[in-house]
């Protein structure tokens, strides 16, 4: 369910968009980022790193919106994400199918 | 891809990575969010330096990229003020555990505190005595067990915003590492602030303390911070006492203006004998980074 109106200047505004660099063998698998990821971005691969934790893995790459909160919850020091250009112009969605829609950073 | 380095490797030692903290450990976090700090008030990196303690969260001081120094326990403040008052245009940053600060350190802590020392205290309070095996700490709720009360707690634990605020603090806040956006918004403010600036961050320890409450781990953990934090600014210090398994107020609780312990000690002297006495650590303003 939506509870937002469709801003009028949908087709002008700038959506960030990020690219998501993990550094698996830092990993502990602790899970915050695929926990908190506003998005579902992440999510824990079945693969092990050197240490035999679960490093996480950005399934939906297409939806990270470059908050970098993965990047400053990661206690480890195992994932940050840059951004990606260009971005994207308009509203975009998702793969559930729904509007992404991003506060101010 | 692989030549991309993180954000963060100004500001941190990344070769010493992995670091000792556990997985679902928060103080990782907590660093990430001093090292966000220090990139937001644009403070030269060579005028600053990292002060810390023993314990877990006392590694904190090897780990960055800054002049640092890993005291012996409990001495972090007093290291700390030596660094201030002899030179006075450093940035001195305390970073250390609720053990470390209060506990063997709580004496230096309220001095501090009183005096108004021109330092930002970070404290990581995870509630146990970390690195020596879960003992009872003087922030652990009653009754949660530890390993030297196994049938529970039952000593009253210290309110470290409450003990910041009525010995003089100019600035107290209290978050959880769940909160770091906010965390870092109050740890830049502190930076900033002239004075003795507090902030306790709450943090889990899975191992030690998470687990052996039946809490979780780390994630279970934040969960629960999630779930119990309520945010209250400005809320009476006195009245946010963090109980066992209950909620927790977070939220930037004190902030008031002090003379400073070198400002007073520069009026005191220049009233007491006039042209004779040259005012002592005058800050220069610093210029912005590079």
């Amino acid at each position: 369910m939506q509870f937002w109106r469709r801003p009028l200047d949908a087709d002008t505004i700038q959506v960030p968009r990020g690219e998501i660099h993990i550094l698996s063998e830092q990993c502990k698998g602790c899970g915050f980022c695929v926990e908190y990821c506003p998005r579902e971005v992440l999510k824990l691969s079945d693969s092990y790193n050197k240490k035999g934790y679960h490093p996480p893995l950005a399934a939906k790459v297409d939806d990270c919106v470059h908050c970098q909160l993965c990047e400053l919850l990661c206690p480890e020091f195992a994932i940050f994400v840059t951004p990606k250009v260009p971005s994207v112009v308009g509203i975009p969605v998702d793969t559930r199918g729904e509007e992404v829609m991003v506060g101010e950073s | 891809m692989s030549q991309l380095t993180h954000p963060m490797e100004s500001i941190l030692r990344m070769n010493r990575m992995p670091h000792i903290w556990c997985p679902g450990c928060g103080i990782g976090t907590a660093m990430t969010a001093l090292a966000e700090a220090l990139n937001k008030t644009q403070i030269p990196l060579d005028k600053v330096a990292v002060v810390s303690g023993i314990g877990c969260t006392g590694r904190v001081a090897g780990y960055v990229k800054l002049d640092s120094f890993h005291t012996t326990h409990g001495r972090a403040i007093p290291f700390a003020t030596g660094l201030k008052l002899a030179n006075p245009e450093l940035k001195v940053v305390v970073f250390s555990g609720d053990g470390d600060l209060v506990a063997i350190g709580g004496n230096h802590f309220i001095h501090a505190a009183r005096r108004n020392m021109d330092i930002a205290v970070f404290c990581v309070n995870n509630f146990t005595y970390g690195m020596t095996g879960g003992q009872l700490a003087p922030t652990t709720p009653p009754p949660a067990t530890s390993t030297t009360t196994p049938y529970g707690a039952y000593e009253q634990p210290f309110n470290l915003a409450h003990l910041a605020d009525s010995a003089g603090a100019s600035y107290v806040a209290r978050w959880t590492v769940l909160h770091i956006r906010r965390l870092t918004k109050s740890m830049t403010e502190a930076l900033q602030k002239k004075g003795f600036s507090f902030v306790e961050i709450i943090c889990p320890c899975p191992t030690l303390y998470g687990r052996r409450n039946r809490i979780g781990d780390g994630l279970q953990e934040m969960q629960f911070y999630r779930d119990n934090c309520i945010i209250q600014h400005g809320a009476d210090t006195r009245t946010i006492d963090i109980k066992f398994r209950d909620k927790i107020v977070i939220g930037k609780f004190v902030d008031r203006e002090r003379p400073t312990f070198l400002d007073a000690l520069n009026s005191r002297l220049l009233e007491a004998l006039g042209n004779r006495y040259e005012p002592y650590g005058k800050v220069t303003e610093n210029a912005d980074r590079n």
